[in-house]
């Protein structure tokens, strides 16, 4: 008994000092380099986007209620939104799937909302550009004096000239003249807004079986462009998605119809996916923006600030008030809950590996942990009021001890059962919708709630019958010290 | 020994003046906003926008902007000091792409904003409509599950099920207390019900049931030890054992949720407040409502009731 408690204090005592470490704030991580072993993990605190500022996004596919989404679009839209917001240079940004039709994006400390929001949404950018006789090869990404992206250069180089016609094949990649100087400007002719979307097919051709895509244009871009080729004729005329080019082909004759065709050497699969972007723009699936949540960054650290302060606050009347009405018993209970408190703050930063590598910290996620504080205390106000009852009934103080914790054990693990259950629906309600805040309530409150079991019961435990041993003798006399 | 049982009839009369202002209330607010209580865009779907000028605004100057671009009703209110400078304003669902251009009116009109200090929410009536209903349907779940729990638990104690229907019954009412309340504080002070809400109720829900638990274990340990006394005795017996855990309990959770309302930042106050409520009342009822019922329907006092109502019926 005796060896097993003391067994149990050196387990609490190394706990708690792994627990201060993981906590320190200024906790350099993990960084393991011995051999092939590399093992590397920044310790911090998540902070939510309520607390520390930025943009939450809810994207839905914009397709009529019952629409089937094809098997993999949406996880094909997840890519390409995961992909712009890489571009923002927004650290640390989430991109996740919710439920079969939505994605949700987090943007912590974004500057400007708007315009993350309107990059994340954008669709693809189809434009044909006029590259005269110079053969852009597949794959280099041009400017056009198309949208904003052309940069404002005092010296703006024309189009490329047209007299040239030495190097131009009539046949479509031979013979490449070198890829122009990436500050070049290509007038652009058309873009996808230009194709009419019903107009699009994929087609082979009969003599070589290579795979095209046909397309159709509109009734107001047909004249442009019948305009244009009869003007360029054995021109290049470039395709670029989102500036950069997909293919290059050489106009062979003035289109009048307003139909033409895109060739490629594609593969089946690599039409098939220019077919979509054409159709809906690079994203496969079109998104509308369902909800958007934007907290300014102050507003978050004040948050953090109030918070820290009123739980410094109520966890401190808390602390006093077991001191004082339970004396001893309670000092040793104040200690079990600091214990607790650093607990579940290591568990904050350090996760539960596997299960998770952090928590992150909402407004609601600690008024979770305050409240689970609330409920560790009760675990030990019921031990005591029980010890205290063995007392007068007129036990001896290690049976009352032991009484006490064995009588209360029911009601506390019963109670935190049903709040465990209770958090368990909060969690999945939370993480079925874009009520986020609600999942970071349930996931502290239940972290809380178990690490409380442990704390309020087994290191409250293990302290009580530690200090009876050691001064269970003095003890015995001076029964105002435990409250009685 | 203190008789609290006793006075049972007492205890259903105050239940019933907690209760009965709120549900008039509910009735009042579903006829004048169409539901019992305040609904916020996380359920109805809308845009709510927190915006901080850097000089004094007023409302009307604030609305008179929206309504420049056709919200019919814009919803504005001040936030905090007035010294502030903070408004809220609720519309319906907006396009993000028309906030740059709204706030640029702000702007040029009253004043340059505070953007690290402002914030937009907006919610598709879609998603608002799903939250809506799967709120209710976690309610109800969580209830059915932390019934059940009970009567598994107390499956040793005579007739365990009357120990989970009178957990629900008295947490049933706690939550009627704590909506009501909300209802109350809608129709005098705007407030909203919001997802957060929704988390207030459900943990309302937990603490209350484990309160109960504590309560029913008491009674549960008690019945085989005392068998020679009457099920009132016990009962009674018990609720004084435990009643100072219930007191020390609920102080110190007072203590927190006080210490929030105090301190604590502004969004989560209303979501504190409920929670407050709830758990007092919880407490409460976990000694004043939900044991004399267990005595009421142990000792067949819910039939003799009735039957003194269909008598005196009879007798008219």
């Amino acid at each position: 008994m005796r060896d097993r408690n003391v067994g149990l204090l050196m387990g609490v005592i190394i706990l708690a000092v792994a627990a201060i470490w993981v906590a320190l704030p200024t906790n350099p991580g993990l960084h393991i380099h011995l051999g092939p072993i590399n093992f590397d993990r920044n310790i911090r605190v998540h902070q939510g986007l309520d607390l520390q500022g930025g943009l939450q996004v809810l994207l839905e596919a914009d397709l009529p209620e019952g629409q089937e989404i094809e098997a993999g679009a949406m996880d094909a839209a997840k890519v390409i939104v995961g992909n712009r917001v890489d571009a923002l240079g927004v650290t640390e940004p989430l991109v996740q799937s919710q439920g079969e039709r939505r994605i949700i994006v987090e943007l912590p400390g974004v500057k400007d909302p708007e315009l993350a929001i309107a990059t994340i949404r954008e669709t693809g950018l189809l434009e044909f550009v006029n590259a005269g006789s110079t053969f852009l090869s597949p794959g280099t990404v041009v400017r056009t004096d198309f949208g904003g992206s052309v940069a404002p250069t005092e010296e703006m180089t024309p189009t490329p000239e047209i007299t040239e016609t030495a190097a131009v094949t009539p046949t479509v990649p031979a013979a490449p003249t070198p890829t122009p100087a990436p500050e070049l400007v290509f007038p652009t002719v058309l873009t996808g807004r230009d194709l009419s979307s019903g107009g699009l097919s994929i087609g082979r051709k009969q003599t070589t079986g290579e795979l095209y895509i046909a397309f159709e244009l509109t009734s107001e871009a047909a004249p442009k462009f019948a305009d244009f080729t009869s003007k360029n004729v054995d021109k290049y005329l470039a395709i670029a998605l989102d500036k950069e080019i997909i293919s290059c082909p050489v106009i062979k004759s003035a289109i009048t119809e307003g139909k033409g065709v895109i060739e490629g050497r594609f593969t089946l699969e690599e039409a098939r996916s220019l077919l979509v972007q054409l159709q809906y723009g690079a994203l496969p699936v079109p998104l509308r923006v369902e909800t958007t949540r934007t907290v300014g960054p102050t507003l978050g650290q004040d948050s953090v600030q109030k918070s820290v302060t009123a739980g410094a606050i109520g966890l401190s009347a808390v602390f006093l008030f077991m001191l004082i009405y339970y004396r001893f018993p309670g000092l040793l209970a104040d200690l079990a809950l600091a214990i607790y408190a650093l607990l579940n703050f290591a568990i904050y930063k350090f996760g539960l590996p596997p299960l998770f590598n952090y928590v992150t910290l909402t407004l609601p996620g600690i008024a979770g942990f305050l409240l689970s504080t609330g409920m560790a205390v009760d675990a030990n106000i019921l031990i005591f009021e029980r010890m205290k009852e063995e007392l007068r009934a007129g036990r001896s103080l290690g049976a009352a001890i032991e009484a006490g914790f064995s009588r209360a054990w029911t009601s506390i693990r019963d109670s935190n059962i049903s709040t465990i259950i209770t958090c368990a629906i909060l969690f999945y309600f939370g993480s079925t919708f874009g009520a986020s805040m609600v999942k970071g309530f349930a996931l502290t409150l239940i972290i809380g709630v178990t690490i409380s079991m442990f704390t309020a019961v087994t290191v409250t435990r293990t302290f009580v019958r530690f200090a009876f041993d050691a001064f269970g003798d003095r003890l015995r006399d001076k029964k105002w010290l435990l409250g009685v | 020994m203190f008789n609290i049982i006793g006075k049972r009839y007492w205890y259903f009369l105050i239940s019933a003046v907690l209760i009965v202002p709120g549900l008039i209330a509910m009735i009042y607010s579903t006829v004048t906003y169409g539901t019992p209580v305040r609904l916020s865009i996380d359920f109805t779907g809308g845009s709510l926008m927190v915006i901080k000028f850097q000089q004094p605004a007023t409302e009307d100057a604030i609305r008179d902007v929206f309504m420049s671009y056709d919200f019919t009703n814009p919803m504005v209110q001040q936030l905090g000091r007035p010294e502030d400078n903070t408004w809220q304003v609720r519309l319906g669902f907006i396009d993000v792409e028309k906030v740059d251009e709204i706030k640029a009116s702000l702007a040029g009109q009253i004043g340059p904003i505070d953007e690290a200090s402002s914030s937009l929410s907006t919610v598709g009536p879609a998603v608002g409509n799903e939250v809506a209903r799967s709120a209710a349907v976690a309610v109800v779940i969580a209830s059915l599950l932390v019934g059940a729990f009970i009567i598994v638990t107390f499956r040793r104690v005579p007739n365990a099920f009357r120990y989970g229907v009178s957990a629900i019954a008295a947490m049933v009412h706690d939550i009627l207390v704590a909506l009501g309340f909300v209802s109350i504080m809608g129709i005098l002070f705007s407030w909203e019900v919001d997802a957060l809400f929704l988390t207030a109720i459900l943990t309302v829900i937990g603490f209350s049931v484990q309160d109960k638990i504590v309560v029913f274990d008491r009674i549960r340990e008690n019945t085989p030890k005392r068998r020679g006394e009457s099920y009132e005795t016990i009962v009674n017996r018990s609720i004084l054992e435990v009643i100072h855990r219930s007191l020390a309990t609920q102080l110190n959770a007072m203590f927190v949720m006080i210490a929030i309302l105090l301190f604590g930042g502004a969004n989560i106050k209303q979501f504190i407040a409920v929670m407050l409520i709830g758990m007092v009342t919880a407490t409460y009822s976990s000694i004043f409502s939900a044991v004399p019922l267990l005595v009421v329907w142990e000792k067949g006092e819910i039939g003799q009731f009735f039957r003194r109502l269909r008598r005196r019926e009879a007798a008219a």
